[in-house]
């Protein structure tokens, strides 16, 4: 960080918060405590949003028992977006400020990302046979999301293409950053383009188009996806740095004897 | 009318199957990475 900027004193700030909470240790320490927690609820939010959505929530007067996919289908495609974002957040990290947590999260939450990302095109494409007729159509929507994969399966491979892990991180941060793009393309392409892939049904600023019956067991689902999102990509950077620590002390005490 | 129930069945198992995995080799790798870590310290 230049002299300028530090003079200000805010962005100086901003700088210190950033540093205290990428510090892997510290990461170690806070998080410890807090994932069999974070296990714990997370494994029954999914499991009463799955069950909710399957048996107990009512079939849509038009598509039937059809609508059920979507209790699985829009939380798994929120948390697949909302993870790319958070991959492309900690490129940025990486390459303004060189923090060697946000490389760590980048390459666990790609895996994790790209798992999910693979369940919402899914089962989509299984809610697309009874409702279209066919199990894909090149649509605006689904071509995006597609992508999408393709993005997480490209920056898994090239964060890990590298015999110097920095350089594999590097490419990686860039291919996140320009992949971001896509992530727009998603959210509107329903408004953008004539989609076969319907409208949003939930939006922060329109609100709910769906009744609290079928509301609330999305609602459930989805907290559930994103908490498990969170607490595999955790506890995976959790195992990540571990296994540094552990190969710095087998090198330390190899260097002793 | 179509029955809807093999892909709505084929959905949830999917997912299921995806949740259960993930999170089952993302907690074996974390404990395992803590286990080692505790032997790689008392060195």
């Amino acid at each position: 960080m230049n002299e300028n900027v530090l003079s200000r004193g805010l962005p100086a700030k901003t700088g210190d918060w950033l540093h205290y909470f990428a510090n892997p240790g510290r990461f170690l320490r806070f998080v410890q405590p807090i994932l069999p927690w974070a296990g714990g609820v997370s494994l029954i939010l999914t499991v009463v949003g799955i069950v909710w959505g399957y048996q107990f929530a009512p079939a849509d007067w038009e598509q039937g028992d059809a609508a059920r996919i979507m209790y699985v289908h829009v939380p798994a495609a929120w948390v697949a977006m909302s993870g790319y974002a958070m991959l492309a957040v900690c490129s940025l990290f990486s390459i303004v400020w060189r923090h060697p947590l946000a490389d760590i999260a980048a390459e666990e939450i790609g895996p994790v990302g790209a798992g999910f990302t693979f369940v919402c095109l899914v089962s989509g494409s299984l809610w697309g046979k009874p409702m279209w007729g066919a199990y894909w159509v090149w649509d605006a929507r689904l071509t995006s999301v597609l992508i999408l994969f393709f993005l997480y399966l490209g920056h898994i491979a090239l964060i890990r293409a590298f015999d110097n892990k920095a350089h594999g991180y590097r490419a990686a941060s860039i291919l996140a950053l320009a992949g971001a793009i896509n992530l727009p393309i998603i959210v509107y392409s329903v408004q953008w383009w004539n989609t076969l892939h319907q409208g949003n049904t939930i939006s922060i600023s329109g609100g709910a188009k769906i009744y609290v019956t079928m509301l609330y067991p999305l609602l459930v689902s989805t907290l559930g996806f994103y908490l498990s999102f969170l607490t595999m990509v955790c506890a995976r950077i959790a195992a990540a740095v571990c296994e540094r620590k552990t190969a710095s002390a087998l090198l330390a005490a190899a260097e002793r004897e | 009318m179509m029955n809807n129930w093999p892909f709505i069945n084929g959905a949830y198992g999917v997912t299921v199957i995806f949740l259960a995995g993930a999170a089952w080799l993302s907690f074996a790798r974390y404990r395992r990475a803590i286990s080692r870590l505790k032997q790689a310290e008392t060195l």
